[in-house]
C-alpha cells in the first residue's frame, strides 16, 4: 500500500502549498516534498512490492523502471526552484508551487495506473495540472503559448479518451467482462476485435504522441517551452513526456498479445523517424535557445519510440534514454534558464557573448549540449548507442541510416546555435549583468547535479536499474 | 426504448449542422447547450433499473454540459464585448457542406466496424464520429477563442456518445473521474479565455501569432 503513498504525499504537499500563509518561505515546500517522493520511490526501486494482478495502482515493473527518474528530476527543479522563485519574489508563487507538486502527484498516478480509464484521467490531470506553470511570467506571449498548449493538448488528450473507449469495445466485443485493467486486456489477447484495436491503437498513439510531443502533433511544444520558466520546461520534457510514453508502452503491451504487433511495431518506428527528421530540421532553422530545446526534446521522443519499435534490446535501451534524456534534459533547461535571465533575450540576434556575462552557466549549456546529442562518456551516448545496436541486430539498418543523419543534423544545429550565443563580444557591460544576476549555487548546483548523474549514468548505469529495465523487458517481450 | 436513443441522437446530429451554419455566437453556443442536455439524458434511457449513482452522473452532465459551461460561455461573451459574429475561416456552406459529407462518411464508416448485436441498429457510433468530426471543422474553421471551444466541447460530445457504449460496463467512479475532468479542464480553457481577453484585448486568436518560427 505504500506505494500509494507516491501519489498522496505530493498531492497533500500541493494542498498544503494552497494553504500556506507567507510567499517567501512556501519554496521550500517543494525539495521538501519531493525529497520524500525521491526516498520512497528509490526505496521501492531498490525493494519492489509485490503487484496484485487486478490492481488499479502498482508499482508494477514499468513504473518501477521510469518513476524514480521523474522523481529525482523533481527534487533537482524543487531546489533549483526556490532560488529561482526568491529571484522572482515579485510575483505570488501560491498556485505555482500547487501546481508543481500537484503534477508530481499526478506523474506519479499516471506511471502506476494499470487501469486504462485511470491513465487517460492521470494524463489529463497533468495536462490541467501544468496549465498554471506555462503562463508563470503573465505576458501576452505566454498566454498565447497556454492557449495553444490547451486547445493542441486538449484534443490530444480527448482523442486518447476516443481511443481508450475503442479498445474498451474491442475487450467488450470479444466477449470481455468489462474488466479495463491492461492486465485483464492483455490476457484476453487474440479474442479481442482486431478492427477496434486498430482504431484503438491509431487514436492513442495520436492523442498520447500529442501529449508526448511527436511529429506531426509537437506544434504546442516550442510555444510553451519557450515561454515557460526553466524548471517547467525541464519538467515537461523529462516528467509530463514519460507519462505518455509510459502510456503508449502498456496500450502497446496489448496490440501486440491481440496479435497486431508487428503493425505497432511499424507505426511507432515511422513516427519515431519523422519525428527525428522534423526536429533535426527544424533544429536547423530556429534562433531561439529556449524553442531549441523544445525540437531537440521532439527528436528525443522520436528516438524513445525508434527504441521501443526495436524489440527487447531497444524496448531496454528506449528504458535507459528515458532515465538520460531526463536528466541531460532538465540539466539543459535549467541553465538555459540562467542564461535567458541574465541575457535579457532569447535569439542569437540578442545575445551573445553569454561565456563572459554568465561563465558557468554557459560552460554548463555547452556541456549539456554535448550530452544531449549524444557526445560520450554522457548516458544519451550509451542508450542510442544501444538503440543503434539493437536496431542492426533486427535488420533495420535502413532506418538506422536516417536515424545517424537526424542526429548529425541535430549536431549542427544545436551547435550553430548555442556556440552563436555562447561566443562573442557581448552587447551589455559585463560587470553590471553579473551584479544584478549573481550565478549564486542555487542556480548552478542543480544543473551540475543532473549533468553528473546523467555522466555517472553513462560511465557505471547501476545494477539496481539495468535489473529494472529487464524487468520491463521481460514483461512485454518475454524470451522465447 | 432505442428509438428514443435514436431521436435525441438524431437530434444531436442535427444540432452539429446547426452549429456548423449559425453565424451567431449565441446561437453556436445554445447549439452546444441544447446538445450537452441530450446526451446527458442518453444515460437515464438506457438504464432499465435506476440506480441513484447514474442518476446523479446524468444530473451532473445535464447540469455541467447544458448550464454551467454555456452560462460561463455566455458571460465571458458579455464581459469580452465582443460582437456577436462568428468571423469563420472556412465560410459557413462550405462548413455545413462539410459537416454534411462528414455525416455520411461516419454512417458508411460505422457499417464497417464490427458491432455487438444489442448496438447494430443504434445511431450511437455515426452519432459520435460525425460530432467529433463537426467538432474538428469548428476547432479548425473559426477565429474566435470562444467559437473554439464550442467546436472543442462538440468534439467532447462526441467522445461522451462513444463512451455510453460501454456504460455497463465501465465502473461509475472512472466515468464521475472522466466527467470531473472535462468540466475541470473546460474550466480552465475559460480562465485562460479570460486571460488573453485581458492581455490582447480581443477574444480573436488571429492575433495569437506572436510564436512561430
Amino acid at each position: 500500500m505504500k506505494e500509494l503513498l507516491l501519489i498522496l504525499v505530493p498531492l497533500a504537499g500541493a494542498a498544503l502549498a494552497a494553504a500556506w500563509p507567507n510567499n517567501r518561505t512556501r519554496p521550500w515546500l517543494l525539495p521538501a516534498v519531493c525529497a520524500g517522493h525521491v526516498g520512497l520511490s528509490f526505496w521501492l526501486l531498490v525493494a519492489p512490492p509485490a503487484v496484485a494482478p487486478n490492481a488499479w495502482f502498482a508499482f508494477d515493473p514499468l513504473a518501477r523502471a521510469v518513476l524514480p527518474a521523474v522523481s529525482l528530476l523533481f527534487l533537482v527543479c524543487g531546489a533549483y526552484g526556490v532560488a529561482y522563485l526568491r529571484l522572482r519574489s515579485e510575483r505570488p508563487n501560491r498556485v505555482f508551487v500547487a501546481s508543481l507538486l500537484a503534477v508530481l502527484g499526478l506523474i506519479s498516478a499516471g506511471h502506476m495506473a494499470r487501469h486504462l480509464g485511470l491513465l487517460w484521467i492521470a494524463t489529463e490531470g497533468v495536462t490541467l495540472a501544468a496549465v498554471p506553470l506555462l503562463h508563470f511570467n503573465g505576458t501576452p506571449r505566454a498566454f498565447e503559448a497556454t492557449w495553444k498548449y490547451l486547445l493542441v493538448g486538449g484534443t490530444g488528450i480527448a482523442l486518447s479518451l476516443l481511443g481508450s473507449f475503442c479498445l474498451g469495445y474491442a475487450s467488450l466485443h470479444g466477449g470481455g467482462g468489462g474488466d479495463l485493467t491492461f492486465s485483464a486486456l492483455t490476457a484476453q489477447g487474440l479474442h479481442l476485435s482486431q478492427p477496434w484495436v486498430k482504431t484503438a491503437w491509431v487514436l492513442l498513439l495520436i492523442g498520447y504522441g500529442t501529449k508526448m510531443g511527436l511529429a506531426p502533433m509537437h506544434t504546442w511544444k516550442p510555444d510553451a517551452y519557450g515561454e515557460a520558466p526553466g524548471i517547467v520546461g525541464a519538467i515537461l520534457a523529462g516528467g509530463v513526456t514519460t507519462v505518455a510514453f509510459t502510456a503508449i508502452l502498456r496500450v502497446r503491451g496489448v496490440v501486440t498479445a491481440a496479435g497486431l504487433g508487428p503493425i505497432a511495431d511499424r507505426t511507432l518506428l515511422a513516427i519515431g523517424l519523422f519525428s527525428m527528421l522534423v526536429a533535426a530540421l527544424m533544429l536547423l532553422g530556429t534562433r531561439d535557445f529556449k524553442r531549441m530545446l523544445a525540437y531537440s526534446s521532439v527528436e528525443h521522443m522520436g528516438i524513445l519510440c525508434i527504441g521501443a519499435a526495436l524489440g527487447r534490446a531497444g524496448l531496454w535501451a528506449a528504458l535507459f534514454h528515458v532515465w538520460s534524456n531526463c536528466l541531460t534534459k532538465g540539466s539543459l533547461f535549467m541553465s538555459a534558464g540562467n542564461l535567458r535571465r541574465a541575457a535579457g533575450g532569447r535569439t542569437m540576434d540578442e545575445v551573445r557573448g553569454m561565456a563572459v556575462l554568465a561563465p558557468r552557466s554557459a560552460a554548463l549549456f555547452v556541456a549539456g549540449m554535448f550530452a544531449v546529442t549524444a557526445c560520450p562518456p554522457f548516458g544519451p551516448f550509451f542508450s542510442e548507442l544501444r538503440i543503434v545496436r539493437a536496431a542492426f541486430e533486427t535488420g533495420h539498418s535502413g532506418a538506422m541510416a536516417l536515424f545517424l543523419f537526424c542526429l548529425l543534423l541535430a549536431f549542427f544545429g544545436l551547435t550553430r546555435l548555442v556556440f552563436a550565443i555562447v561566443d562573442g563580444r557581448p552587447r551589455q557591460a559585463a560587470r553590471a549583468v553579473r551584479r544584478q544576476f549573481p550565478e549564486t549555487l542555487g542556480i548552478i548546483l542543480p544543473p551540475l547535479v543532473l549533468l553528473g548523474f546523467s555522466l555517472w549514468l553513462g560511465l557505471h548505469p547501476p545494477e539496481v536499474l539495468q535489473n529494472a529495465w529487464t524487468a520491463v523487458a521481460d514483461q512485454f517481450i518475454p524470451l522465447p | 426504448m432505442s428509438e428514443y436513443i435514436n431521436l435525441l441522437i438524431g437530434i444531436a446530429m442535427g444540432l452539429n449542422l446547426l452549429a456548423l451554419g449559425s453565424s451567431r455566437l449565441p446561437t453556436l453556443i445554445m447549439a452546444v447547450a441544447l446538445q450537452g442536455m441530450a446526451l446527458g439524458l442518453m444515460p437515464l434511457l438506457m438504464e432499465t433499473e435506476a440506480d441513484w449513482r447514474l442518476v446523479l452522473v446524468a444530473l451532473a452532465t445535464v447540469a455541467g454540459k447544458g448550464l454551467l459551461i454555456p452560462t460561463l460561455l455566455r458571460k465571458a461573451m458579455r464581459a469580452a464585448h465582443i460582437d456577436r459574429e462568428v468571423e469563420p475561416f472556412i465560410g459557413f456552406v462550405p462548413s455545413l457542406l462539410l459537416g454534411a459529407g462528414g455525416t455520411i462518411a461516419a454512417v458508411a464508416l460505422a457499417r464497417s466496424l464490427p458491432l455487438l448485436p444489442e448496438h447494430s441498429g443504434s445511431l450511437l457510433v455515426p452519432g459520435s464520429l460525425a460530432s467529433v468530426f463537426t467538432g474538428f471543422v469548428l476547432l479548425i474553421g473559426r477565429a474566435k477563442a470562444i467559437s473554439q471551444v464550442c467546436g472543442y466541447l462538440i468534439l467532447e460530445n462526441g467522445i461522451y456518445l462513444f463512451g455510453l457504449l460501454l456504460i455497463h460496463y465501465t465502473p461509475l467512479m472512472v466515468e464521475a473521474g472522466i466527467l470531473l475532468d472535462v468540466t475541470v479542464g473546460v474550466f480552465i480553457i475559460g480562465i485562460i479565455v479570460d486571460r488573453i481577453q485581458r492581455a490582447f484585448d480581443s477574444l480573436d486568436t488571429r492575433k495569437l501569432t506572436a510564436l512561430r518560427e
